[in-house]
């Protein structure tokens, strides 16, 4: 009992590591195959680790007026997000820590970071800082229940709200081809595109630009601090690939206790996945261009319209 | 036993507020009389809780009071227990922050004999088990709370929230008092056993809920009838704002469950429907009339009007379930609603108190003359923060662990026969998901205007933190918003007895016996949620990232000017302001919902005059319900103001006219 317990522990604690060592590499990916569709060579794609080393290492510059939430926002947000990130099945369902939250609670454990992310933006009172803010709370405003209604649809089909059931469910064979699904899926991949802050939502490349967003909100971070709010956003980017991937394409998923080959076989398909979502990602965003931030609303609108119609079919009808 | 126990704190509250009025100005009532409070408070706190989780049978009691021969008749049951429990934990801390609080009062007689009175009606109705009582003790509510907001009552505005308060208390009073006469019947059955028995009409039943809605819902806030809620709640004193948002509206919410749950019968499918329209309306109403204020109490009072929403779509929610007979359905929903009543009681009461606190350190309740009181204020702003963090239902504190049930509950909707549920609810459930994210948009903007960034004015910059009352009251709070938070499961089980009460029996599985306090509102395989191990996952992410970059990488700190892109701003006018941040929310929601339009005013060139940027927003509820009706009176009073002048002959020949129209009518009635 207790050594079962201490080898899914195990697994559990591999798996958070393994996100963690991994999140930057797909930022290198994503932005290694974006150069090279610009016809770039870009930086190797060990580049983000480098550059998070560098900023861990550098001393952390405060403004004079930064109060204690200021210091302590980048752990929380940091913290928030891995843990939400290890609720999601990355290379196996059913680990440890996957039944303590279900999908409902990692959408709020995201809220839970850009909650704080958005009031530290506001903290030093410069007018980036609130700019920033209230932006990002504007789109989270309609980006968040278009979440929750993917959830539900998700949640409706497989009959439980545990993300490892829904991909357990997802593997079945009598799932077939159904219209919720598809609009689902459109609806998360809008909503991922915005949460993370891509094109052409915001650009993750930019500064001193008035479309910022994300960028606008952590100007004034520095140092360790600003690498634990990078760090925090690859986590981010990883855990929405990992999620899309578990629900629409969870083949190669290894369920809880099937032993060290099956995890092996999860990791290799696991991050086949995340490179090939890496590439749709990047080639996405190099053919479309940056909105408007006010038509940022109508876009995640529509993601919200897909999310609710998805439902509604679930709710009048069996076969659809 | 409790119940005479009970009966005799509200006595000492009423004895309090009768004494109070005579000697309000001698210094040391103030103490006096909120000790007194705090004590009675929490001892009927205490009787409730356990009467709630000890299992103890209902009790009843006839006293020889009020109407002859009738009796008043007294009752403690679950449902009642529950409500006392959430009343007078707000009391007793309402209470305990009025001991340091009052200090700041200018006028005490205005508030002193008034408050204890306040909370004596508020638990008088919860234990009201006839029609007279309850509307006795619910007009006595009314009035007292009507007296507390009317305390400042040389300010601007003042009497303008006490007017209209007044009116849509005598409305609403009035609306439940015709409900109680359709609900006794011909034979005037008023005592709430006789109705209970007396199965109404259908057409009885429905124009009861309607009477109920208009009735109850007026006094918690229901979209459209909430037009008095935001005037009235900001303008009392702060803990009796707490009071009013945190308490009167639950107690509210009681009536409206007690009459439509539990006196009007078996309710029909479509009853389900007119309440989850409204809830739904008014949650996401609320919260976008909250995210434009720049007010911070008001904001507060608008987010109450929200909070209401959420609450009244749980009950619409569980009616659904219980009128399709699926029960254990209809208990989580109710679990989901009971829970965050108390969960609203408890941050609620906590944010007016904070703001409560700002108020008397820097006089301000406008969030665009603070800023930067998080570091004058350490204890204000931290559990200020909490709470705003709770209100917001972010993991892992309270808020969200009721409006994670509601989500469960909302799930089990598809097996629901009928098809007008079938398209309401998902859109129900979108629109609770929408009135949450928007709701942690209000609390960002009302946090960090109020306390980040740098001070707008020379108050905001001198502000002291408040007493230790205060700070502990406020610390009480906040650490109860975090306890239930992360124990949702026990909540749920002293729950149960209500829940089982409403739902015909049903009850969730018992919480405490599921592994590692999870949080299993069915089945494990539905959807679990275990928020101590989230917590701790939390904590210890966060503190393991913090030691390994301070063990192993920089720990070096420089203080440095703000960075800002190169162009640090000299003035703290260039900061956001609560119109600023709302700018994007108004723009996306704001056209169609409050018809907002912008028009910039800008000077020719060379002209040294400012350029004005206005923004107008319409109140299309009061636009469109209330000014009609407010010119239809004014119209019907002029027209009729003649008859003030008749001769004594015409007024009698007035009267035998209406005796004769009204027999007419009597004889020809079927």
């Amino acid at each position: 009992m207790i050594g079962d317990l201490a080898a899914q522990l195990g697994v559990q604690l591999g798996q958070m590591t393994l996100v963690l060592i991994l999140a930057p590499l797909l930022l290198g990916w994503v932005r290694r195959i974006k150069a090279r569709l610009l016809r770039r060579r870009g930086p190797s794609i060990w580049q983000p680790y480098r550059d998070l080393l560098r900023l861990i290492r550098k001393e952390a510059v405060l403004a004079e007026n930064a109060s204690w939430l200021f210091r302590a926002v980048p752990y929380i947000v940091f913290a928030a997000i891995w843990v939400a990130a290890a609720l999601v099945p990355t290379f196996a369902t059913g680990l440890l820590f996957s039944w303590s939250a279900d999908m409902i609670a990692i959408v709020a454990l995201l809220g839970t970071a850009r909650f704080f992310l958005a009031l530290a933006g506001m903290d030093i009172g410069t007018s980036f800082g609130g700019l920033g803010a209230s932006r990002e709370m504007m789109i989270a405003s309609v980006a968040e229940p278009a979440m929750i209604m993917v959830v539900f649809t998700l949640s409706l089909l497989a009959g439980s709200t545990q993300l490892s059931s829904v991909a357990e469910v997802m593997q079945g064979a009598n799932v077939g081809l159904r219209v919720s699904l598809a609009l689902a899926l459109v609806a998360l991949v809008i909503v991922a595109i915005a949460e993370n802050g891509r094109i052409p939502v915001d650009n993750p490349a930019t500064h001193l630009e008035l479309t910022m967003v994300h960028e606008a909100m952590v100007l004034e971070y520095s140092g360790r601090h600003l690498a634990m709010i990078e760090f925090a956003a690859a986590l981010k980017l990883v855990l929405y690939t990992s999620l899309i991937a578990c629900v629409f394409v969870p083949w190669g998923l290894a369920a809880a206790g099937e032993g060290a080959v099956a995890y092996l076989g999860g990791i290799g398909s696991w991050m086949l996945k995340m490179f090939a979502g890496g590439v749709l990602l990047a080639v996405f965003e190099t053919s479309v261009a940056k909105m408007r931030v006010f038509r940022v609303p109508e876009f995640l609108g529509a993601a919200l319209m897909l999310g609710l119609l998805a439902m509604l079919l679930l709710f009048v009808s069996r076969g659809l | 036993m409790s119940l005479h126990a009970i009966l005799g704190c509200i006595v000492v509250q009423l004895g309090a507020g009768l004494i109070a009025a005579f000697v309000a100005r001698q210094s040391p009532t103030r103490g006096v009389v909120y000790g007194t409070m705090f004590a009675a408070c929490a001892a009927i706190f205490g009787l409730a809780l356990a009467t709630l989780t000890g299992g103890r049978p209902t009790s009843t009691l006839v006293l020889p009071l009020g109407i002859p021969w009738i009796g008043a008749h007294l009752r403690l049951d679950a449902l009642s227990a529950f409500f006392m429990v959430v009343v007078n934990l707000g009391g007793a801390a309402a209470s305990f922050y009025g001991i340091g609080y009052g200090r700041h009062e200018s006028a005490p007689q205005r508030v002193l004999p008034f408050f204890p009175v306040f909370l004596a009606a508020m638990n008088m109705v919860l234990l009201a088990d006839d029609a007279f009582v309850f509307l006795f003790s619910w007009e006595f509510m009314s009035l007292a709370s009507w007296a507390l907001v009317m305390a400042n009552h040389r300010s601007a505005g003042n009497a303008h929230a006490g007017y209209v308060y007044l009116m849509m208390a005598g409305f609403g009073t009035l609306a439940l008092l015709l409900c109680f006469g359709l609900l006794a019947g011909p034979d005037g059955g008023y005592v709430f056993d006789e109705i209970r028995s007396a199965a109404p009409a259908p057409l009885i039943g429905a124009t009861v809920l309607v009477l109920a809605l208009l009735g109850a819902g007026s006094k918690a806030g229901l979209v459209p009838l909430h037009v008095w809620l935001p005037l009235a709640h900001p303008e009392a004193p702060s803990h009796v704002s707490a009071l009013m948002s945190g308490v009167m509206t639950k107690v509210a919410i009681y009536g409206l469950i007690r009459i439509v749950f539990d006196l009007a019968g078996p309710p029909a499918w479509w009853w389900s429907s007119v309440v989850l329209i409204l809830g739904g309306w008014t949650a996401v109403l609320g919260v976008l009339y909250a995210v434009m204020q720049h007010d911070l109490k008001r904001l507060l009072a608008y987010s109450t009007v929200e909070n209401i929403g959420i609450i009244v779509i749980g009950l619409g929610l569980a009616l659904a379930f219980r009128a399709d007979g699926m029960l254990v359905p209809a208990a989580l929903a109710l679990s989901a609603t009971l829970f965050h009543v108390l969960n609203h009681a408890l941050f609620k009461s906590l944010l007016f108190l904070g703001a409560g606190a700002v108020q008397s350190a820097t006089g301000e309740r406008d969030m665009d003359h603070l800023g930067g009181l998080i570091r004058r204020m350490p204890t204000t702003a931290a559990t200020f923060l909490l709470g705003c963090a709770a209100i917001s239902a972010l993991p892992p504190l309270n808020g969200f662990a009721s409006e994670w049930l509601a989500f469960q509950a909302i799930l089990f909707s598809p097996a629901l026969p009928q098809w007008g549920l079938k398209l309401l609810i998902p859109s129900t459930g979108a629109a609770l998901a929408l009135s949450a994210a928007l709701a942690a948009a209000c609390f960002v903007k009302a946090f960090g205007i109020t306390f980040l960034g740098r001070a707008r004015t020379a108050a905001a910059a001198a502000a002291v933190e408040v007493d230790a009352y205060c700070r502990w009251t406020m610390i009480l709070l906040a650490a109860l918003c975090v306890l239930a938070g992360v124990l949702p499961g026990l909540v749920v089980d002293a729950l149960a007895p209500t829940v089982a009460l409403l739902a015909s029996g049903a009850q969730l599985p018992v919480q405490a016996s599921m592994p590692w306090l999870s949080l299993v509102p069915v089945e494990a395989q539905r959807g679990s949620y275990n928020a101590v191990l989230l917590l701790s996952f939390m904590t210890m992410t966060g503190f393991l990232a913090a030691f390994v970059v301070h063990r192993f990488a920089s720990r070096a700190v420089r203080r440095a000017p703000a960075w800002d892109c190169g162009f640090p701003e000299t003035s703290p006018a260039f900061q956001y302001t609560a119109g600023s941040f709302a700018q994007p929310i108004r723009r996306v929601f704001g056209t169609l919902v409050f018809r907002a339009a912008e028009t910039v005013d800008m000077p020719e060139p060379g002209s040294l005059r400012p350029a004005r940027l206005t923004i107008r927003l319409r109140d299309v509820v009061w636009e469109y319900v209330y000014a009609p009706i407010a010119s239809l009176v004014s119209v019907v009073a002029n027209r009729v103001d003649h008859m003030q002048f008749l001769t004594i002959r015409s007024y009698l020949g007035l009267v035998f006219g209406v005796l004769v129209a009204l027999l007419a009518g009597i004889a020809v009635w079927p």
